[in-house]
């Protein structure tokens, strides 16, 4: 695979003056922060029920993902965020491309979607639990929306500013109406249905953590161990679920940012 | 066009004076009247989805507990307003997005200019900044409940969180993004540090820094829904958790109206003052 090859680095020479030529004080901050806290924790200088040990958490992380529902819940977590994403993302696609192309939809569609976009994603939760549940379909139909929203107001403004010039470009080879949408609308409206995706794929997993957050069950999570942590006054628990919801997070904003960079290197405006 | 003028003789409440409307007048017109028609159309789907909610409830689709009429919700949202609850609610929920905005934005300024700004701040703390940014800040909810328990420090100190990232990212990439020739210009003109910070450095980051502000604000919002739902006895989110429990949906669905039309008028206001600053920038240049 030639994705190999972006995905990764310059390779390292492997040489100690690589190395040294590196830029390491990015490390001092996390490094001396981590010492600070192994060293008030160890001197007791601070309540170190409040103020866990890092060993602690390390021992605590270990028994979590040894004793199995580690994974389990990652996977749920992992799941829901997935399906809400795909449904939301597919949804936002055929609701932007067909509002941006018809004149009469945007006309009729458009002022309520533009309002309901201001209604903050979770004042729908309470509403969607009633209705549902608190199991999977309320959270997966949650994720959904939240990834709903950025894709449609992507792929609209990308249809939106799709040139005359092009569609009178298409009439002239006589396309057809879904050679219209998948030669040119789409095409020409992808570098903001990715921003859409990418904005997308952050929402979905901030959204699943918090409704995994808000609708606590004792199913496998990684919002509802986190959650059962705290109530637990599990604080070990507590810090490594955050770090694992935050390194997710982060992963997920690093894959999309590379996908969306590789998909549009054909724009060429980079730089 | 035809739609147009029809739908202004319909609308207009008095009649055209005898004389020949000026062309300008006219185009007024069928600006107002296209403005009205446009208005009529949009308003389609609303009333067609409130027809159908109505129908939903004379249907018995759902059990009223779990579907209250919209007549319902209507009178709940004046019964809170002349009890002076909701506003009492909403003043809370307002002022804590009002003091973590002002610690956020202030915060996410100091931070991002000085990441922008100094070489070596940036070697330090950005890639440390980079990765704890892309955390969700619902992810440090309940660490933060545990250290400061879940009062009005908790609220704060979420929210705040939620403004700083996109306040400091903006900050930053303004500051990033500023032409080198201006820089150079500065130079040359031999421009003290406070001068190109003052003249150079914050009048061409700023619409970045602004777009910062307006992504943060929203963000407050969104956080402060999550965490008044999460951990709260008062405010907006408050009264839709209440409601929950008590399964009268009215109550709700009120919190959501409430917090869409504060979304809106957020939005609106910001969006207003960032176009004022933009004229302002054209006129400064």
């Amino acid at each position: 695979m030639s994705e190999q090859s972006t995905f990764q680095a310059p390779a390292p020479a492997g040489t100690i003056q690589t190395l040294l030529r590196k830029d390491w004080r990015g490390l001092v901050l996390p490094l001396a922060f981590v010492l600070v806290w192994w060293a008030v924790t160890t001197l007791g200088l601070v309540n170190t029920k409040l103020i866990v040990p890092p060993a602690d958490v390390v021992t605590t992380a270990y028994r979590f993902i040894t004793g199995g529902t580690f994974f389990d819940g990652l996977g749920a977590s992992l799941w829901r965020d997935g399906a809400g994403f795909v449904i939301g993302s597919l949804a936002g696609v055929a609701f932007g491309a067909l509002v941006g192309v018809s004149r009469w939809a945007n006309r009729i569609v458009g002022p309520t979607f533009h309002t309901f976009k201001h209604i903050s994603l979770f004042a729908w939760l309470p509403l969607i639990s009633t209705w549902l549940g608190q199991g999977d379909v309320a959270k997966i139909l949650f994720v959904a929306l939240s990834a709903f929203y950025p894709v449609a107001l992507g792929t609209l403004e990308g249809v939106k500013g799709i040139a005359r010039a092009q569609l009178e470009v298409a009439r002239v080879y006589a396309f057809n109406r879904w050679q219209l949408l998948f030669k040119l609308v789409l095409p020409a409206a992808s570098p903001q249905i990715l921003a859409g995706l990418h904005l997308a794929l952050i929402y979905a997993w901030l959204a699943t953590i918090g409704a995994e957050y808000l609708l606590a069950k004792s199913g496998p999570g990684l919002g509802d161990a986190v959650i059962q942590g705290k109530a637990a006054f599990n604080v070990p628990l507590v810090v490594f679920g955050m770090l694992i919801i935050g390194f997710v997070g982060a992963f997920f904003n690093q894959i999309a940012a590379r996908i969306e960079a590789r998909l549009l290197r054909w724009r060429d405006v980079r730089r | 066009m035809s739609i147009a003028s029809s739908e202004n003789t319909a609308v207009l409440p008095r009649p055209l004076p005898a004389t020949q409307p000026s062309a300008a007048l006219g185009n007024w017109l069928a600006n107002a009247g296209t403005k009205l028609t446009l208005a009529a159309v949009g308003l389609l789907l609303p009333l067609a989805l409130l027809a159908l909610w109505q129908h939903a409830v004379d249907k018995h689709w759902l059990a009223v507990q779990i579907l209250p009429p919209p007549k319902l919700v209507w009178e709940s949202l004046l019964d809170l307003w002349q009890a002076g609850d909701l506003q009492s609610h909403l003043a809370i929920s307002l002022s804590r997005i009002g003091w973590s905005c002002l610690i956020g934005i202030g915060g996410g300024l100091v931070l991002g200019l000085s990441i922008g700004l100094s070489r070596t701040v940036k070697a330090y703390v950005y890639p440390t900044f980079e990765v704890v940014s892309q955390f969700p800040v619902v992810g440090w909810i309940p660490l933060l409940i545990i250290f400061v328990g879940i009062d009005e420090a908790l609220k704060i100190s979420a929210i705040s969180l939620a403004v700083i990232v996109p306040v400091t990212v903006h900050t930053y990439k303004g500051i990033a993004n500023i032409p080198r020739s201006l820089l150079d210009v500065a130079r040359v003109y031999r421009y003290s540090f406070a001068q190109v910070v003052w003249r150079v450095v914050l009048p061409s980051a700023l619409p970045s820094l602004f777009s910062g502000i307006r992504q943060g604000v929203m963000q407050a919002w969104l956080s402060l829904v999550f965490v008044e739902l999460l951990a709260s006895s008062e405010g907006i989110g408050y009264l839709m958790v209440w409601g929950r429990q008590l399964l009268q949906l009215d109550l709700v669905i009120v919190g959501m109206i409430v917090i869409g039309a504060v979304g809106v008028v957020l939005d609106l206001s910001l969006r207003l003052i960032e176009s004022r600053l933009q004229t302002w920038r054209r006129g400064a240049f």
